[in-house]
């Protein structure tokens, strides 16, 4: 875990960072306007989503599409617009 | 035992690296460092080391290839002179920062312009706050021998920093002197194998180097540096013991010459050392009580042992071959003069810029400055606290403002 | 057995990135580096230019990278990482560590490729470095705030090429660096675009299995500098493409070969109207440079299919 409060003895020297991809605790999806929505009935899994997201925040289990990772995912909105069969929709936060 | 040869101030630091073998070298030829990349090539090509040799495009890309093979983890060294340190200035403050042990011989040469290729300090002056540890010579043996111990230096635990080890263009660099050669097997005991610290090219424990840092840790990682440098000073004695131990030529973090009753003392780094040395047996001879302080290590710079050194001098000249311009006096003077200052010690010191673009300094010179002091001591009057030694005034009255 | 460029293949994988970066969002810069690092087997090891790339996944004490990456300066990821690829070599040859084919990857915008790192990349290149070098290429010093670079097309708008009343946007057309790159002979250059993912990781494949230097110039639309929706970066990215505004194609051993090819090459107004940076353009005073574009994408498209002889 990340210590924001750690002094200059406690820290790695020469700013390494040496826990690999501990970004995944940083919450990106408080960013997000708009959240998107998936229709599992209309989703083909073809994963044009997954390669296009710049967040990794399409989730994917056994090769099938199942759902956002809301932590991260900003809402951009590039998985709705690449959907070729209209799977996913964008909706406001507030809605 | 080692062997004595005839060679110049590059040659003895060529074979230092020789001896050193690093992994990688990255390194781009500038006048007067040119002999070392050359004949460190002739040693790759004939096999002799192990090392690659990058031989890259600038020294920008050969510090920053320096920095990328050294956090990839192995042993690392370049070399340079003038423009080149220059032109490195922003990655010589990464290889610092990052804590990269990387060792640079770096033969003393001035910055433009004018354009000149002669020996001054201004270029490893204009890097003192990068953060390396910087150890001046005063001839090809001390050229060789710093070499050699700098590797133990920047990889010690407690430091991992960069160091910069100076001789001063052509002076050095060029002319052939005795020097002391030890054994290949000896040297590579003395230096001990790379102890890598989260080397890059393990893959199987990633590490992020060189991340964004906000004001939330930037401070933090600045103080690790600093008490670093700090820590620094032990390790440059200890290794210095050490090589005298094993060598038979000790070294510290300064030397004194005929100091320690001396009245008036003359300090500079480098080369003019030697010469400043004759002026004082000579000065001797005639019954005056003159000295000669010459620091080795500039960074970190030993305050309190100069200060030990020169407490009880009535006046003391520092010579500076590079100006600071606009501050109070050269680098070397302005640091003497704090660290008395701040240990409440009165000593009396005057600055004197010299050899700039590699003008001679004759012992005559020298003289004149300890002349110089010799009338201070007397009188308790700084006439001009810097003084331009050796350069024409030309033949036009100057009346300057009182 | 290499993984087949199939996505559900490649969904099985583990990012090499994580989420959690501060890249905007929309950005295809982190789409671009997930497909590169999904394209590669391999371990990799990674070297960034300073930029936004760098800025955003590495924000102290947080890293997205869950594989070994420096970051040194603006100018010199080029020059570092041929740095590291000598260390391994070295280290390799003496017998200090094991061979593992790992592979060494730069990331650098097109601020640090195009202009101020063109010469540590080209040093790079002329020494034969067994490196691939991925020009991440937004058209823009973006990192600063959508400042003109070497890589920013005639006309566009950027901060320090406004579409003022007298001079309307950059008055210079970009810089070809693909083509300078391929000048240099080493054994793999291509251009590619996010949006046509399977070309992309086939470049990045044929990239790293070259014996030597490939470099691969990758289209990045910042939706920032862009000016268009944050939705719209694929659509754009595939507008530059059909409009031949950014051909996809390779040079691989010195042989230029189109990797696709538009069904109808569309007219370049088609890439300009969905980006706000292109807006002044469509004022009847500026149409001209519309016209003077088109002339440029023409005049380059030609050139390109006579290289590959589909002329």
């Amino acid at each position: 875990m990340v210590d924001l409060e750690a002094g200059w003895r406690e820290i790695p020297e020469g700013g390494l960072i040496v826990e690999a991809g501990n970004a995944v605790e940083y919450i990106t999806g408080a960013w997000r306007a708009q959240r998107p929505v998936l229709d599992l009935e209309k989703c083909t899994h073809c994963l044009f989503c997954w390669i296009h997201c710049p967040d990794c925040s399409i989730l994917v289990e056994e090769e099938k599409m199942k759902g956002f990772d809301l932590d991260h995912c900003k809402g951009c909105g590039i998985c709705a617009q690449v959907c070729p069969v209209e799977a996913i929709t964008m909706v406001k936060e507030t809605e | 035992m080692g062997r004595y040869m005839a060679l110049d101030g590059n040659s003895a630091t060529a074979e230092a690296m020789r001896q050193i073998n690093p992994d990688v070298l990255a390194a781009y030829p500038i006048t007067p460092q040119t002999s070392i990349v050359q004949t460190f090539s002739e040693f790759v090509a004939d096999g002799l080391v192990d090392t690659e040799f990058i031989t890259v495009e600038s020294e920008h890309s050969a510090m920053s290839a320096c920095i990328g093979a050294s956090a990839a983890g192995g042993r690392v060294m370049t070399a340079t002179s003038s423009a080149g340190l220059a032109f490195m200035w922003e990655v010589l403050y990464v290889a610092a920062s990052t804590r990269l042990p990387i060792v640079m011989p770096v033969v003393n040469r001035a910055l433009s312009a004018p354009i000149n290729i002669h020996c001054d300090h201004s270029d490893s002056m204009g890097a003192r706050d990068a953060g390396w540890i910087q150890l001046f010579s005063e001839n090809a043996q001390e050229a060789y021998d710093n070499t050699i111990q700098a590797v133990r230096i920047a990889e010690r635990e407690e430091v991992r920093l960069p160091v910069m080890v100076m001789s001063d263009g052509f002076i050095t660099s060029h002319a052939v002197e005795r020097v002391e050669i030890e054994e290949d097997e000896a040297v590579k005991r003395f230096i001990g194998p790379f102890q890598p610290t989260y080397p890059l090219l393990d893959i199987d424990n990633p590490v992020t180097y060189g991340p964004l840092d906000f004001y939330d840790f930037y401070m933090e990682h600045k103080k690790q540096q600093a008490e670093a440098i700090k820590r620094a000073k032990e390790m440059v004695i200890e290794v210095g013991e050490e090589f005298g131990k094993t060598f038979g030529r000790p070294y510290g973090l300064l030397e004194g010459y005929r100091l320690e009753d001396a009245e008036v003392a003359v300090a500079v780094l480098s080369s003019t050392a030697g010469t400043a040395r004759g002026v004082v047996d000579d000065l001797r001879g005639r019954g005056i009580k003159a000295g000669l302080l010459k620091p080795r290590c500039f960074r970190p710079f030993p305050s309190q042992e100069i200060v030990e050194a020169l407490r009880d001098k009535a006046v003391v000249g520092v010579m500076d071959r590079s100006d600071s311009f606009g501050a109070l006096g050269g680098p070397l003077f302005m640091e003497i003069c704090a660290a008395l200052q701040v240990q409440g010690v009165r000593t009396r010191v005057v600055d004197y810029i010299f050899g700039l673009g590699g003008r001679d300094t004759t012992p005559d010179q020298i003289e004149s400055v300890f002349c110089d002091l010799l009338q201070i001591a007397e009188t308790d009057k700084i006439e001009r606290l810097v003084n331009w030694l050796g350069v024409r005034e030309g033949k036009q009255e100057v009346v300057t403002a009182a | 057995m290499a993984t087949a460029l199939k996505l559900k293949e490649l969904s099985k994988r583990e990012e090499r990135l994580a989420p959690g970066h501060r890249l905007c969002a929309g950005c295809a810069a982190p789409t671009i580096v997930r497909q590169v690092l999904l394209a590669i087997d391999e371990p990799v090891i990674v070297a960034t230019a300073t930029g936004c790339l760098e800025v955003s996944t590495t924000i102290y004490p947080y890293t997205a990278w869950r594989i070994p990456w420096i970051h040194n300066a603006f100018e010199n990821a080029a020059s570092t990482l041929s740095g590291i690829e000598t260390m391994y070599r070295s280290l390799v040859k003496q017998g200090k560590m094991k061979e593992r084919d790992i592979k060494f990857v730069a990331f650098g915008g097109d601020g640090g490729t195009y202009d101020i790192g063109i010469q540590a990349l080209s040093g790079a290149l002329e020494r034969g470095h067994r490196l691939l070098y991925i020009c991440y290429d937004n058209q823009a010093y973006m990192n600063t705030g959508i400042q003109r670079s070497g890589a920013t097309p005639h006309g566009a708008w950027t901060t320090t090429s406004p579409a003022g009343k007298v001079i309307p946007g950059k008055p210079q057309y970009r810089k070809d660096l693909t083509a300078i790159v391929a000048a240099h002979g080493i054994p793999y250059v291509a251009q590619a675009s996010p949006h046509r993912w399977r070309d992309l990781m086939q470049k990045v494949r044929k990239g790293v299995a070259a014996e030597g230097p490939a470099f691969i110039d990758v289209l990045s639309s910042c939706n920032r500098g862009w000016r268009h929706p944050t939705n719209m970066t694929m659509e754009v990215l595939r507008l530059a493409v059909d409009t031949c505004f950014w051909p996809l194609y390779e040079v691989e051993r010195g042989e230029w070969k189109l990797t696709y090819r538009p069904k109808e090459k569309l007219p370049i107004e088609e890439f300009l109207k969905p980006q706000g940076r292109f807006r002044h353009l469509f004022k009847e005073e500026n149409k001209h440079i519309i016209e003077e574009l088109q002339a440029e994408v023409d005049r380059r498209w030609e050139a390109l299919l006579k290289r590959t002889g589909k002329a």
